[in-house]
């Protein structure tokens, strides 16, 4: 399984706006100003492509930080 | 294992009727449920919906006659001759009594033809095909005509800009020596929620409470309303279609590679690129009409066959694979052959029930 610091550069690909040296592992990425619905779809693609692990709403409504995501596809491997 | 094959049977045409009226994403409409999280042009770049085709005045059934004239017409059957009727739909003429029937009697067909309603969506036409195949395969039925869409929408509720109105017909005949259709198809009712209307039915039934608006994931609506959790049927979609596609290839020993056409739902374009990419499809064969109709439910396919393949699939003999995925949790996938296939221009309807071209 990838790691922490290879899930944060992944995660960080899906932005747009957001400086990706800014984004860690303890980012709260519901709070970033570009956070909307149709990143989380782009989040579900690039979880089910590089983890083959198939997100629920819920578990990215649950989540706070970039790591509480991983914990979840760590969770679901 | 939910596999099946049925020979003797072919799809003699297909037509779609859409409402003439245009509603552009870009420039939404009063009753369009805009959301405040992103832009109307993020909205397009993501769902690949910039327009789709609204009415406030036609049922599924309005438009699903306009298209059947159209087709019998094109295809030369004589009503006498017409079977069955199944009609796919969630939008329905009366909650009772079926509107297949009320089919019956509007076209002008026998008082001897066989009519059901199947309530169903996204999956309803590759479901409402393996109806039909199996009502024909015994000989006993030789013509049947295919009704899927939805229609219609109401005042002073919101509609979602990801959905278009449309009522398709598919004819399809008994005819021995024909290749006929293999199906692969599946349920998950724990997902039953994903894609609901909760009141209305005789689980909840209509309340003034029905009528309020409530937060849900997909913004404000009444309880009458279909609401959606976007993330789950998203999650659901491209994780479920490519394997559906997968298992048919693989029980009946096919290369679904070597298909000219991979006709997907027309989900949402962020949905069916995954779901393409996944099964290493290229864009030219993977046809696509939600830019100009949006997610037309159970008339995405048929209606994508129309308005995408014509000159095209009824020139020559084609080999189809379509994946139907969606509210249910539902699934079904179909592989077939077409030859001299029948498409039908795209019937246009207006807001007072006129054909307009």
């Amino acid at each position: 399984m990838k790691t922490i610091d290879e899930f944060v550069a992944l995660f960080a690909e899906q932005l747009d706006d957001t400086d990706p040296s800014t984004v860690t592992a303890q980012t709260k990425f519901r709070d970033l100003e570009e956070w909307s619905s149709l990143l989380a779809l782009s989040l579900i693609s690039m979880v089910d492509e590089e983890f083959d692990v198939a997100l629920k709403g819920d578990d990215v409504k649950n989540s706070e930080t970039i790591e509480d995501v991983y914990n979840v596809i760590k969770s679901k491997i | 294992m939910a596999f099946f094959e049925f020979k003797n049977v072919r799809i003699a045409g297909i037509s779609a009727a859409v409402p003439s009226f245009v509603a552009n994403n870009l420039h939404p409409l009063p009753e369009d449920a805009v959301s405040s999280d992103y832009t109307p042009e993020d909205f397009v770049k993501t769902t690949g919906v910039l327009e789709r085709r609204i009415t406030f005045t036609q049922t599924t059934s309005d438009l699903c006659f306009h298209a059947a004239e159209k087709l019998i017409a094109d295809l030369n059957w004589k009503r006498e001759e017409i079977d069955a009727v199944i009609f796919v739909s969630q939008s329905r003429d009366y909650t009772v009594p079926a509107t297949s029937g009320i089919m019956q009697e509007r076209l002008g067909l026998s008082q001897e033809t066989y009519c059901i309603d199947l309530t169903l969506g996204c999956s309803g036409w590759v479901y409402g095909l393996h109806t039909v195949a199996s009502l024909l395969s015994t000989g006993c039925m030789k013509r049947a005509l295919l009704m899927a869409g939805d229609s219609k929408a109401v005042r002073p509720m919101t509609i979602s800009p990801l959905f278009g109105h449309a009522g398709t017909v598919t004819a399809v005949e008994y005819i021995e020596g024909e290749q006929g259709f293999r199906f692969h198809c599946g349920t998950d009712g724990s997902g039953y929620d994903a894609i609901i209307i909760p009141d209305g039915g005789t689980r909840n039934l209509t309340t003034p409470k029905s009528f309020q608006l409530e937060a849900c994931e997909d913004g404000m609506k009444t309880r009458l309303q279909p609401r959606m959790k976007g993330m789950d049927v998203f999650s659901f979609g491209i994780t479920t279609a490519p394997k559906s596609v997968k298992k048919l290839a693989e029980h009946f020993g096919f290369d679904y590679l070597t298909y000219d056409y991979l006709v997907l739902h027309q989900a949402n374009m962020a949905m069916n690129s995954m779901i393409a990419k996944k099964l290493k499809l290229p864009v030219e064969k993977v046809p696509s009409c939600m830019h100009h109709y949006g997610n037309t439910s159970s008339a995405s396919i048929p209606l994508t066959i129309v308005t995408e393949l014509k000159g095209v699939a009824d020139k020559e003999p084609k080999q189809f694979i379509c994946c139907g995925f969606g509210v249910g949790l539902s699934w079904a996938t179909v592989a077939l052959q077409t030859d001299h296939l029948v498409i039908s221009d795209v019937v246009e309807v207006d807001e007072a029930g006129n054909v307009v071209m």
